[in-house]
């Protein structure tokens, strides 16, 4: 118990003096977290507002995947990025295993399937009350994507977010392919792991801190998102 | 009168999962004024109407302009029964219609000002639309389909479960806009409406149009023992 009340002391500590290790691990996070953030939401935004309005034929098997891939365990993931890109593997060349770059590309699996599917979900409702309309006022296919992206904006960053959400707390999957090197790929989860496992509570505790404000910070994001969503007001 | 008309329906036919709605209807609407379509619930007043714009496809016959489809399908409008409302402000509902068509800039904004006077509202400019009352999100829907000054305007019960003063200043945009030319296809609930309104009448009867006539024979001397009934407010079988 004493151990735990002075973890909690020091980690305060570290988190108000700006401690160089737990700036540097976090700055790794977001930096790393980010990044998957954007490459996903680059694909995943048009991918779900697509499956949203188009029929095409292989429509309904898209979706399926997608909800599949949803529910991968990130472990699984790490341990698929990790052959890809191990030395033996077919992009062992690159030399990109044991980088932050293998880790934003294992996050960006894990997140794109997310946001995709979320985006889906809100943009079939925007879609089905404005469907009509649309189609009275005469409008071209991009008209109707771009009024549906316009219109539908808090529903993608609710989307986005999510995603970053999931990316920030993600562990199995870095931990394979980052091998949470210290300087190197070492990030907020597996940082904590490390600490937790030698018994350094006060900076596990002090990283722990800063996870849990990200994240309470994302949450409420999401839901003043929709909160103004539901009043109709930005 | 608009180069557009007569609009031609011929053997016009929807069905949807094996059951017919619509149809067998041929019908051909002269240019100008006021056509009313009145009928019990779901006597195929809606599809009807929806075939006339052309969204709602058909299982056999057409419906033919007397220009070309592409022409025709710029030059009108439709007020769906329940208004829907772009998640904007009312300004921006209103300007989108205008925007859609690459309408400069100032043009837009003169038009929106003007239509939003119209419907009193240009005190409200920057809500959003969605926050707007039945009436209000009724009038800004009607005011959103002729804000391109379309040659025909379809509405679906534009004034269902609209207040007295909702209801007349609705009418008064319509009378507007007949005395403008506007060609007026509508349906309605409100057989007082309709009387103040139609310059001829449709009455609509499991799916096909069962009698019609101009306004002035349709309402005092209806032909058909359906229509007399319906007038009684009698439920048709
Ligand atoms: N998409 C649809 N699929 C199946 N039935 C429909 C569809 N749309 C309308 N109907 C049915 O078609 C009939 C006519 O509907 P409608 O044209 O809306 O009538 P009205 O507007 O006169 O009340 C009704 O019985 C209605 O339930
Ligand atoms: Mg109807």
């Amino acid at each position: 118990m004493n151990d735990i009340l002075e973890g909690l002391v020091s980690a305060f500590w570290l988190v108000v003096t700006f401690d160089t290790d737990l700036m540097q691990i976090s700055l790794r996070s977001l930096q790393v977290s980010l990044s998957a953030l954007v490459i996903a939401s680059v694909i995943a935004l048009p991918l779900g507002t697509f499956l949203a309005i188009r029929r095409f034929r292989y429509r309904r098997l898209t979706i399926s995947l997608l909800n599949a891939l949803m529910g991968l365990p990130p472990v699984v993931v790490g341990l698929i990025v990790y052959i890809l890109l191990s030395r033996s593997g077919p992009f062992g060349v690159l030399g990109l295993l044991f980088t932050p770059t293998a880790m934003i590309i294992a996050q960006v699996i894990i997140i794109t399937p997310l946001i995709a599917s979320i985006t889906h979900q809100a943009m079939r409702e925007l879609w089905a009350e404005y469907h009509d309309l649309l189609i009275s006022l005469n409008t071209s296919g991009w008209q109707r994507i771009k009024t549906l992206i316009w219109d539908g904006r808090r529903n993608l960053l609710t989307a986005s977010l999510a995603g970053f959400g999931r990316a920030i707390g993600e562990v199995g999957a870095i931990m394979i392919v980052g091998g949470n090197i210290d300087n190197a790929t070492r990030v907020l989860t597996t940082a904590i792991a490390l600490e937790t496992g030698k018994g350094d509570f006060a900076l596990a505790l002090a990283l722990g801190f800063v996870l849990i404000a990200l994240a309470i910070g994302i949450n409420i994001s999401i839901h003043w998102l929709s909160r103004t969503e539901r009043e109709g007001r930005w | 009168m608009s180069m557009m008309l007569p609009l031609t329906l011929k053997d016009v036919v929807v069905r949807r999962r094996g059951k017919r709605l619509l149809g067998p209807v041929n019908l051909t609407l002269r240019p100008e004024g006021l056509t009313m379509i009145v009928g019990p619930n779901g006597s195929g007043k809606t599809t009807l109407l929806r075939v006339m714009h052309g969204v709602e496809r058909l299982s056999d016959g057409s419906a033919t302009w007397a220009v070309a489809e592409e022409e025709a399908r710029h030059r009108q409008a439709y007020v769906f029964q329940t208004p829907i409302m772009l998640r904007r402000t009312v300004a921006d509902n209103l300007r989108y219609p205008l925007q859609l068509i690459a309408t400069p800039r100032a043009e837009i904004e003169t038009s929106v000002n003007h239509w939003a006077r119209r419907i009193g509202l240009e005190a409200r400019m920057g809500l959003q639309a969605t926050r707007l009352s039945g009436g209000e999100k009724q009038k800004l829907a009607l005011a959103r389909a002729l804000i391109r000054k379309p040659d025909v305007l379809f509405l679906d019960e534009p004034c269902a479960n609209l207040d007295g003063a909702s209801t007349r200043d609705i009418e008064s945009i319509l009378q507007t806009a007949l005395t403008e030319k506007t060609r007026i296809i509508m349906t309605t609930h409100d057989l007082g409406q309709a009387r103040r309104l139609a310059g001829d009448a449709l009455f609509m009867l499991h799916g096909v149009v069962h009698e019609r006539g101009p306004a002035s024979d349709f309402f005092s001397t209806p032909q058909t023992a359906e229509l007399q009934a319906f007038f009684r407010g009698d439920i048709i079988a």
